[in-house]
């Protein structure tokens, strides 16, 4: 179909800066410091996935490039208009079906109500869940209800998609699959996306690029560009190259942790 | 447009709907406690009580051919007059319910506004549901003129806290990620009170307008005793005048009445609660 080295399909602001973190530190109010100095750079057609302890702030950076905490030190520079947030569960609204729960953050933000449907229900499409909408969260699967929660963040066509570890409570097959959707995602619709996990493996099957974060206070401390063309077939888990890569990430994390 | 092909996989993976299955067994608990409910009150009434102080509680059959089958004779007795209290205090309940759901959902709103707020008002409110209406009655009396009123406002008194505790919970029961989805969008306020805080709190709304509804009947019938005037009289006055002249069956069948308009306010919020929530919540029982 398309060559593409990375995701973007868009080529007029392919390489632009999205996201830019710059000696973001972090210290919350009861004295505890989550990041330190911390600077990396989301750019246009990049997937920049941030693996590490578990604590180590890396759902900061999340939430303080989508203003939901201020850091205390250095700079964060987004456009916050164009940000789409996927949470670690699926924060759908239980007394939604899944066509309402997708309209939600379009409702937010004042679109008109014929916009809005037709604009879910093409989201509903790309995430697979043309047939569902009359359901309710609790009859969907996990796996079911974070394409729901997609569907709502791509509604809006964020340029900027930041997942904080949204995969981690579900099966490894379910994962897995969707760990495809939003790559086939990334590539269709064009955003830059920052992805949060303590899974080495989804890290460097997702990225362009892993950034190895230290525990708290978190830092990067390592950061790898990820040389495999898209789109990625899941078969490439099992390739020599990419073990290869994913030892070296393991290694810079056992690195971290002392 | 094309989607990710997933269609095919993910069929499997819808969660069914639970079917309800109605069995004799649904019906056989209540059956049999009733069953035992009468055996006992003819063994009370028959048996247990000396002869001459049966007449404080006649048999079942007795409540039943005088109570309930008698319409009307001269005297006002029969369960005409029984059905025309039983409306009068109705009235009165609803009302009083009314106001209170009102009342006490704007207060449970204003107290999930700030913390401060609601550890100012909590207080009072445990006061009031505590107070004594009896003791309050000469208070209500001088400020308020005219039965009716004052009987509202009995109903309001006894009826108001579940309404509000419960509405109050609910409103902040609402998830973090969810709250945190909001402000991600920047909504203001009275967004969030409406399309998330209010909608989470629904199934506890509907346990305080449960209690609050059985309440309110409560309420009615013991402002009844106290607050009264000419003409129509409520169940709660009804129950006091026969039970004044003796007139056993009568004052059972009141009684029983009475309960029975509690036992259809409690049904109907509960068959309100499953038409409005009964889609998407879900209640659990451990097995």
């Amino acid at each position: 179909m398309f060559e593409m080295q990375t995701g973007a399909n868009m080529s007029n602001n392919s390489g632009q800066t999205l996201l830019d973190f710059s000696s973001v530190s972090m210290t919350f109010p009861d004295g505890t410091r989550a990041l330190d100095n911390v600077s990396l750079s989301v750019n246009a057609g990049e997937f920049v996935t941030v693996v590490g302890p578990s604590g180590c702030g890396k759902s900061t950076l999340l939430r303080i490039a989508s203003n939901l905490e201020s850091n205390t030190g250095g700079t964060c520079s987004v456009d916050r208009d164009s940000i789409g947030y996927v949470f670690q569960d699926a924060t759908l609204m239980p007394w939604r079906t899944v066509q309402k729960n997708v309209e939600l953050i379009a409702e937010l933000h004042g679109l008109s109500k014929t916009d809005r449907k037709e604009k879910a229900a093409e989201a509903i499409d790309l995430v697979g869940l043309r047939g569902f909408e009359d359901k309710y969260p609790r009859q969907l699967s996990g796996g079911m209800r974070m394409r729901a929660s997609l569907a709502r963040s791509l509604v809006m066509k964020p340029k900027v998609f930041l997942f904080d570890e949204p995969f981690g409570a579900l099966d490894e097959i379910t994962r897995e699959r969707l760990n495809d959707e939003v790559l086939q995602l990334f590539q269709r619709e064009g955003f830059a996306g920052m992805f949060i996990t303590h899974s080495i493996t989804e890290a460097v099957y997702m990225s362009t690029k892993v950034l190895v974060m230290s525990a708290r206070p978190g830092r990067i401390v390592a950061s790898f560009d990820i040389p495999f063309e898209y789109p990625r077939n899941h078969d490439l888990r099992y390739e020599p190259a990419f073990a290869e890569m994913c030892g070296e990430i393991s290694h810079a994390l056992r690195g971290a942790h002392q | 447009m094309s989607s990710i092909d997933t269609q095919h996989s993910i069929v499997d993976e819808v969660i069914p709907d639970q079917k309800q299955r109605f069995s004799i067994a649904d019906y056989s608990g209540p059956a049999i406690v009733f069953a035992l409910f009468i055996g006992s009150w003819y063994l009370l009434s028959g048996v247990i009580l000396p002869p001459h102080k049966r007449f404080l509680l006649p048999t079942p059959h007795e409540v039943i051919n005088e109570g309930f089958l008698v319409w009307r004779t001269g005297e006002s007795r029969g369960f005409q007059p029984i059905l025309m209290s039983l409306w009068d205090s109705a009235k009165v309940a609803i009302m009083g319910l009314v106001i209170t759901i009102v009342v006490g959902m704007a207060l449970a709103v204003i107290m999930s506004m700030s913390r401060w707020l609601e550890r100012a008002t909590w207080p009072y409110l445990v006061a009031v549901q505590s107070a004594p209406v009896l003791a309050l009655t000469p208070l209500i009396r001088a400020l308020i003129d005219g039965a009716q009123k004052q009987r509202v406002l009995v109903v309001v008194l006894i009826a108001v806290f579940p309404i509000v505790s419960n509405t109050l919970f609910g409103l902040l029961s609402a998830e973090k990620s969810q709250h945190e989805l909001f402000t991600l969008q920047g909504a203001s306020r009275w967004t969030r009170l409406i399309k998330l805080q209010f909608p989470a709190a629904l199934p506890n709304i509907f346990v305080g307008l449960r209690i609050s509804a059985g309440l309110a009947v409560i309420g009615a019938v013991v402002g009844d005793f106290y607050f009264r005037q000419g003409g129509v009289v409520g169940i709660g006055a009804q129950i006091d005048v026969y039970r004044n002249r003796l007139w056993g069956a009568e004052l059972i069948t009141a009684i029983i009445m009475a309960s029975v308009l509690g036992l259809v306010v409690f049904l109907f919020f509960g068959w309100l609660s499953r038409a409005a929530i009964g889609k998407w919540h879900i209640t659990t029982r451990g097995q």
